[in-house]
């Protein structure tokens, strides 16, 4: 690297047209070593809970205390999720692409040592199938990064996101230099429409067509108007708008400013969820950077387009996401849905046209003005075009973000991607979108996952989590999940949402213990179509789809728990007894030890007997037992 | 002015323009129930009781009659199954929430709800919840002494931060507007101390 380009990147320098991105950019290449060691430790919050800073320090420590005496010193980069969560904390060695697991600070100066001073792999540490026993190095080897096509998640997990520069060397802003320099805002929309980009926040609305009405809409009203990015993610099993506004927030900023150039907005709104502040920090921290240089705020690359954007917190409603309530709370008040029938992009933030989009919508931005609305569309299916970003959870093995093109089965990504639950045995069901979603059984397993067709079997995309359920969840009691969950969320303004989820959760109460009748279940189906219809806003009118869908593919176990007083899974607690198999059993007396209830008897190096009658049904007996002598029934 | 012409249970009904389609419907005497509605104030959508069903061939949706303004061609029914399910669902969670009430209950009489099967958790409340109280005080009287506290299960009706507010003048439109008479009970923990001696409610 020449001393002036270490100086110019040192300090930013505001960038006065494309061409001057171009060069920043081949500067900043030209100033990395390809063959330069780097240590990448992801940073995600999954790999954050499991230590992630810690083995990062383990790693800028040992290297030091390596004393190392190569041209090319090593670095260390800490980087957003990388994606497969369960097995954090992940750490990848490039230029090479070791990919390591569940990395302790303790495995720091091995992997110094085999892979950083030499490219030798270390293999305990690597990605091992559960079924076959086979290690894989890199992550273009592991089924599930293999089997993905990461697009708009992409950089995440590869740049470090709080550092502008390395976010540009990979293409950044690129797509907005193209825009401003040689689309008309017309053209962008048109490029939009052409895509078939639908909105990722749930609806799935077609993002073209509204950012086409808008500009109806503002040939009417006139400016100004405003572009919000909704980063409310609240959906229990969610976090993929967590991890792009964490690990790529400048894909989130490069599209804001591309649809503020298209409706001439001079204005955004970032609406993020407090519960979130590293995505918050990273936005913030990318917006400085932008502005510094010159992608962000006055006359941005010369183009004489201004524009900027500030960050509103969320205060910890679910319903904020909703994109009226959204509004109400940007505004100051308490955020509660709008009562109109009037489109936000008629009359939205300050009752001015706005144009309100997901994070991952906002993130598709730049993708579909660098490939061009055409070539986008020829990703995923008709009417379901592109890649869709999912939070793989719940029972399976490699828990994590996933991108696969719209409209791939639903088994490869649970099973081929996913691994399945594990065991070798099928999965129950999937539960999509959330608490708006619904539960897709086995047998619908090669569902393609897209809009249109998760809507036909009754659930929905929702944002994109994506929930495997095994042969140990009860569907009451996930149902009785979502409503109690929602029925905490509800603003409670509208009487079907604020009484009706309490009373539906009521029921499943009773059934969850054995109460109620088969009428019980016709009354909670006619309930939640009274919500379904009646109801203000979406929070309300889709909470009863994992009810209706669980009813509509699961209705024996409805009818075991009130007709035969059952729970088949074995989750409910009223309804199963815990015992003591006196074949298995050989008297440790650890489950007796560790019983809250004390209910738990018997003499050293003999069976133990529980009494039912005292009996919490916390089933620590259960997990503590070694010799599975404990069972449900 | 150009009025709006569309139909209301297959009968062509004329409209102004901003009009409503309960406005509309409630000029031409076709009954729609509603609990927090007033002329007096802005339409807040929150009660749900006066869905309607718009329906176009195979295509139906259900919408609050209050707030969906007049539109041309439009076909509009009041009584349909969908309708009356969510009615009475509201009607009957409401004689389980509100029991005190004689208003609900009669209103609700009236569209065949005369049980609910579930169980009462107060029988002494009165509020819904419709926040008539908080928009009159709000938009008529300009004080907003009254607002709802917390959300969902938990909402309730009360002055901020749940202390006598001394913005209150005692002007009694919350007590008067109030559907159930619940706010008479509830007048009290509005009112502070008010600087203005007011003649006696009358409610």
């Amino acid at each position: 690297m020449s001393d002036s380009t270490a100086a110019k990147l040192q300090t930013p320098w505001r960038l006065t047209s494309p061409g001057d991105l171009e060069t920043l950019r081949n500067d900043i290449i030209e100033s990395q070593d390809p063959n330069r060691p780097t240590i990448v430790v992801c940073h995600g919050n999954g790999c954050l809970a499991g230590g992630g800073a810690k083995v990062a320090e383990a790693f800028r420590q040992g290297l030091s205390d390596a004393g190392i005496n190569a041209k090319l010193m090593p670095g260390v980069k800490t980087t957003g999720c990388q994606g497969l969560c369960s097995r954090g904390p992940l750490v990848t060695i490039q230029p090479h692409g070791f990919c390591y697991q569940r990395v302790q600070p303790g495995d720091a100066a091995e992997i110094i040592e085999k892979s950083v001073m030499a490219t030798e792999p270390v293999e305990r540490l690597m990605h091992r199938d559960t079924k076959t026993g086979e290690v894989f190095h890199t992550e273009e080897e592991i089924p599930f990064y293999r089997l993905q096509e990461r697009r708009v998640i992409q950089k995440i997990g590869k740049i470090d996101p709080t550092d502008i520069t390395d976010a540009i060397a990979t293409g950044a802003y690129s797509s907005l230099a193209k825009v401003l320099s040689t689309m008309t805002p017309q053209e962008v929309v048109l490029e939009m429409e052409k895509s078939g980009l639908r909105g990722r926040g749930g609806a799935g609305f077609p993002t073209g067509r509204k950012w086409r009405s808008a500009l109806q809409a503002i040939e009417k009203k006139g400016r100004p108007v405003y572009v919000v990015v909704n980063g409310d993610e609240g959906d229990p099993g969610a976090f993929m708008d967590g991890a792009i506004m964490e690990g790529d927030p400048h894909a989130v900023l490069e599209g804001l400013i591309i649809g503020a150039y298209a409706l001439g907005a001079e204005k955004g709104y970032l609406y993020v969820r407090a519960e979130y502040p590293m995505a918050i920090k990273h936005l913030e921290m990318a917006m400085a950077q932008a502005r510094s240089y010159g992608l962000m705020g006055e006359n941005i690359l010369n183009s004489g387009f201004s524009f900027d954007a500030r960050i509103n917190r969320g205060a910890g409603a679910f319903v904020c996401g909703e994109s009226t309530a959204l509004f109400t709370s940007i505004e100051g008040k308490a955020g509660n849905p709008r009562p109109k029938y009037v489109r936000s992009v008629e009359e939205g933030l300050w009752g001015r046209p706005t144009v309100l989009n997901n994070v991952e919508t906002w993130a598709n931005i730049p993708l579909i003005m660098g490939m061009g609305g055409e070539e986008y569309a020829k990703i995923g299916v008709p009417h379901s075009t592109g890649t869709k970003v999912f939070c793989l959870v719940g029972k399976v093995e490699n828990v994590g973000l996933v991108e696969v093109p719209m409209g791939t089965p639903m088994t490869r990504i649970v099973e081929d991607i996913g691994g399945g639950v594990g065991g070798g045995k099928p999965f129950k069901a999937v539960q999509t979108g959330g608490p708006s979603g619904g539960c897709i059984p086995y047998s619908l397993k090669d569902t393609p996952v897209d809009f249109d067709s998760l809507t036909k079997v009754g659930s929905m995309m929702g944002s994109g989590a994506m929930i495997v359920m095994d042969e140990t969840d009860c569907v009451v009691d996930v149902g009785r999940y979502f409503l109690k969950f929602l029925e905490e969320e509800s603003c409670g303004k509208c009487i079907p949402c604020r009484l009706g989820l309490s009373r539906m959760r009521e029921i499943l109460d009773n059934f969850s213990q054995g109460k109620g009748s088969a009428a019980d279940i016709e009354d909670l189906t006619s309930l939640s179509n009274a919500l379904k219809d009646g109801a203000l806003c979406a929070l309300g009118s889709s909470a009863p789809n994992p009810v209706l869908t669980t009813i509509r593919y699961f209705k024996d176990e409805y009818l075991a728990h009130v007709e035969d007083h059952k729970c088949p899974a074995g989750v409910c607690k009223s309804l199963i007894t815990f015992a003591i198999d006196p074949e298995k059993c050989n008297g440790c007396m650890s489950c007796a030890r560790n019983c809250p209830a004390e209910c738990i008897t018997g003499k050293k190096k003999e069976p133990h007997a529980i009494d039912a009658s005292q009996c919490l049904r916390c089933g620590i007996c259960l997990e503590t037992c070694k010799f599975d002598a404990i069972f449900v029934s | 002015m150009e009025k709006i012409t569309f139909q209301i249970n297959d009968r062509e009904v004329e409209a102004r323009p901003g009009w409503t389609v309960l406005e509309t419907a409630r000029e031409y005497g076709i009954e729609i129930p509603t609990l927090c509605f007033h002329e007096a104030v802005l339409p807040s959508g929150a009660c749900r009781l006066c869905m309607v069903e718009i329906k176009d061939g195979d295509w139906s949706k259900l919408v609050a009659s209050c707030i969906y303004p007049a539109a041309k061609g439009i076909n509009v029914y009041t009584e349909t199954e969908r309708v009356s399910n969510v009615r009475r669902w509201i009607f009957e969670m409401l004689l389980a929430q509100v029991p005190a009430s004689p208003e609900i209950a009669d209103l609700a009489a009236r569209y065949g709800v005369t049980r609910t099967r579930f169980p009462v958790k107060d029988p002494e409340e009165m509020c819904m919840l419709c926040g008539l109280c908080q928009r009159v005080c709000e938009e008529v009287v300009g004080l907003s002494a009254i607002s709802t506290v917390d959300r969902g299960v938990h909402k309730r009706v009360g002055a901020p931060f749940l202390r006598p507010s001394d913005v209150c003048v005692a002007c009694g439109c919350c007590v008067n507007i109030c559907p159930t008479g619940a706010m008479r009970a509830l007048f009290d923990s509005i009112r502070g101390e008010t600087k203005t001696t007011l003649t006696q409610l009358t409610a």
